[in-house]
């Protein structure tokens, strides 16, 4: 991943989180002094049974806060890999929530990240916190936003009437960020090879 | 000798320049006698509509507004919130309130603006020669009607102080005319409760007043006010709609 | 100094509208400007403000009409279809010289079109939309910090000139969310402008009167050519007095083969495909009016002397392009690239444009 520039493009079903997901990395993009936008789906991309949102993350100004080819797509649903999948910049990443997403033949040039965040959310009680599980995995893989300024800035980024969830928050987004670190995480081509070999 | 009679001190020199007989003069002066006896002749802040009365603020010494057509009581729904110590009141035809201005009367008056309006019926467009309004009677003939205004094809004769009474926030609503001596005191009466309403903060009033066009109706203003009574009071019947307030008994 | 925030283009110019002094706003619901009724519906009862939801986008622009002759700083904001509605209001307005903020969050059209972003309002933006001989100021945001700032000089220009001034966003701007540094309250008083109604300032003698009636024809074309002489020295202190600096961005022009010109959400493409062309040893440049009532045309007309060609880009079919061609004078070629309807151009396709034109083979 670039140390000076993420383009990540956030996708999933109305209701998964997806815009608030897209917010909170922006937000602590913002916080770790980091240039940032955030712009949900836009134009024929708001078609086809998908919320999404492109942020951007950037040491220097952004100029076009559009993205044609991300760096990364984060994908809760099956329609955003379908839709996203292709646009991903070769060397890019495609993080997904394999719980909803089942093995199937991705590209091969770029990194795949298997992510079950909603087992961890249902695990956790509240299958609302899927987006939060994906925040913290992401953070784990970027280089702009660091795990300290997440877990500062959560509680805060809750709407006004939903403070009492700020814990489990918190806890989806510990899981998914051990997720990664401690490697449980299918990984790029493993997917791919397990799929060409059944 | 005792001067019995002069012009109100919120008005201005200027001469009208209404047609002959035209009842827009008298009602003018009971407005600034009114407004006058109220005191407050130099916290009234008027809104001309377009239409005959357009140059109605050359009549008056207070602030005034010239609206678009129409839409006078939306412009006094901004002059009076950022104004509320004001007395503000749109002085409004057939047309410009019945015809092209009906969403802006309706929801300023459904809204409770804190507003006077005084709306002049006389069932015809003045201005412009003489059109059939939407207060038109079936049968009149006018430049847009020559042969009548026939319901099938126009419709009916809107009753504006009806309709508006049926809303909730409206604390007077009230049909007068300046026809007779007897029913000029009683619409200087319900304009200065109107006034007076507004003074008080309570609410949105309205008066209607049944008035004549010679010109454009062809009439001499003796046989205009005749054929105001025959013809014109028993489709807009005199009467108060509502008065929330009861201030007409009190 | 105070922290940024994280703020929708929409929210950006409801925050700066109250922080510029208005209290007063007339409005009526269509997407995509939502966020900003929601946000000042919110927020104006906080600091005794008037949130009005008016029945039409008609009585909406004569509420604000009625507001600034009463002598308030008032804002209305619409998309497009709403615009049009708007647009007698807004002649009444600029024929009695009253000051207020309209906001066009512009969507695609013609008729209802659809409700993604597009810039296919700068004709009636720019030429008046209403009838008669006037002019409105249009200011072109980029950013959400723009979003704030220009709403909150708007106000200040319309007072200065007595004039409506139009803030003309796109449905991308005002949905997007970037960090925004407030702009510092402005303080305003009600009665600090004579000429309003029922104002305690002192008059210049006589009664106050808002007013766009001149029956007579020699007065009307006196009030007419006023106007036109107020809207010269706009034009002028744009062009070159103290307001220069709002008028026009410019990006690597210096060296430029090929300039490239677009307002709004555009020109922030633009500047990635700038950066692209010289990292490929294309050398373009941008122009960015900010402001495109008055139009930067002078910096247009200096450029033609020193760049080969212009390729204007717009989400539109081709309006802007236009007051490009006049500044330009025929003295280089300009092209045009527009994406209409409410799709928005990638770096890519633009990036593609400029090669057909530098390398023609």
């Amino acid at each position: 991943m670039s140390a000076e520039v993420e383009r990540i493009i956030l996708a999933g079903f109305g209701g998964q989180g997806i815009l608030f997901l897209g917010k909170v990395l922006a937000e602590v993009g913002m916080r770790c002094g980091k240039h940032v936008s955030w712009i949900p789906s836009y134009g024929p991309e708001m078609r086809g049974g998908t919320a999404n949102c492109t942020v951007i993350i950037s040491e220097h100004p952004i100029a076009s806060p559009l993205v044609t080819v991300p760096d990364t797509v984060i994908a809760m649903n099956r329609p955003s890999v379908a839709k996203f999948n292709v646009r991903i910049k070769a060397g890019g990443m495609l993080m997904y929530n394999s719980s909803l997403i089942e093995r199937q033949e991705f590209r091969d040039d770029i990194r795949l990240v298997e992510i079950p965040a909603s087992e961890i959310a249902d695990e956790l009680g509240n299958a609302r916190v899927a987006n939060l599980v994906m925040a913290g995995a992401y953070a784990k893989f970027s280089k702009l936003v660091t795990y300290d300024e997440m877990v500062k800035a959560l509680p805060n980024l809750l709407p006004a009437g939903k403070k009492e969830l700020a814990e489990v928050n918190l806890a989806a987004f510990e899981r998914g960020y051990q997720f990664v670190k401690e490697k449980k995480y299918m990984f790029g081509r493993y997917v791919y090879s397990v799929f060409k070999g059944l | 000798m005792e001067q019995v009679f002069a012009r109100p001190k919120c008005m201005s020199k200027t001469p009208f320049h209404y047609c002959p007989g035209c009842d827009h003069g008298v009602v003018h002066r009971l407005v600034g006698e009114c407004l006058d006896e109220l005191e407050v002749g130099d916290k009234a802040i008027g809104v001309a509509p377009v239409g005959c009365s357009v140059f109605a603020y050359d009549y008056f010494a207070f602030d005034f507004n010239q609206a678009a057509h129409g839409r006078a009581p939306a412009v006094a729904t901004g002059i009076k919130r950022v104004r509320p110590d004001h007395i503000v009141f749109t002085y409004q035809g057939d047309g410009d309130l019945a015809a092209i201005g009906t969403a802006e009367i309706v929801h300023a008056a459904n809204r409770g603006e804190k507003i006077t309006v005084i709306f002049i019926n006389n069932a015809i467009y003045g201005m412009t020669g003489g059109q059939m309004a939407p207060t038109t009677l079936i049968g009149m003939k006018t430049a847009t009607s020559p042969y009548g205004r026939d319901a099938q094809l126009c419709g009916h004769p809107i009753r504006v102080s009806e309709l508006l009474a049926t809303l909730e926030a409206p604390v007077y609503v009230t049909r007068v005319a300046v026809n007779t001596p007897a029913n000029l005191m009683k619409a200087k009466k319900a304009l200065k409760n109107a006034f007076r309403l507004q003074k008080e903060g309570k609410g949105f009033s309205f008066v209607e007043v049944v008035s004549i066009c010679p010109t454009n109706w062809g009439k001499s203003p003796v046989d205009a006010h005749k054929w105001l009574a025959e013809k014109m009071l028993p489709v807009f019947p005199l009467g108060t709609y509502k008065d929330s307030t009861g201030i007409e008994n009190s | 100094m105070a922290d940024k925030v994280l703020m929708k283009g929409n929210e950006a110019i409801g925050e700066a509208a109250v922080l510029a002094g208005c209290r007063y706003y007339f409005g009526y619901p269509i997407t995509p400007q939502s966020e900003l009724p929601a946000y000042l519906a919110r927020r104006l009862p906080e600091v005794e403000g008037v949130f009005l939801q008016a029945e039409s986008e008609i009585a909406a622009i004569n509420m604000v009409y009625g507001a600034a002759s009463a002598g308030a700083r008032v804002m209305t904001s619409s998309s497009s279809p709403g615009v049009s509605l708007k647009q007698e209001g807004i002649s009444y307005i600029a024929g009695a010289e009253m000051p207020c903020v309209i906001v066009n969050v512009v969507r695609g059209g013609p008729g209802l079109g659809n409700i993604s972003p597009a810039q296919s309002d700068y004709w009636q933006a720019t030429r008046g939309g209403g009838h008669g001989d006037y002019r409105t100021l249009v200011l072109a945001p980029n950013s959400v910090q723009e979003m704030a700032d220009m709403t909150r000089h708007a106000f200040e220009l319309a007072d200065r000139f007595r004039n409506p001034v139009l803030v003309l966003s796109d449905g991308i701007l005002g949905q997007m969310m970037e960090p925004v540094l407030l702009p510092e309250p402005a303080t305003y008083d009600i009665n600090q402008k004579p000429w309003a109604l029922g104002t305690t300032a002192p008059r210049k003698g006589g009664r106050n009167l808002c007013s766009t009636i001149f029956l007579d024809v020699e007065l009307l074309e006196e009030h007419n050519w006023h106007l036109y002489q107020k809207y010269q020295v706009i034009t002028d202190e744009f062009a070159k007095g103290s307001l220069k600096h709002m008028a026009v961005e410019t990006h690597e022009v210096e060296d430029a083969e090929i300039v490239l010109v677009g307002y709004g959400i555009i020109s922030r493409i633009l500047k990635t495909v700038v950066e692209k062309c010289r990292k490929r040893g294309i050398k373009a440049g941008l122009v960015r009016p900010k402001c495109l009532w008055p139009f930067p045309s002078q910096v247009l007309a200096d450029l033609a002397a020193k760049t080969k060609q212009f390729l204007v880009v717009e989400m539109s079919c081709g309006q802007m392009v236009e007051d490009v061609k006049l500044a330009v004078d025929g003295k280089k070629p300009v092209y045009f690239f527009g994406r209409t309807g409410g799709t928005v151009p990638s770096d890519f396709e633009i990036l593609n444009e400029v090669d057909k034109l530098v390398r023609p083979d």
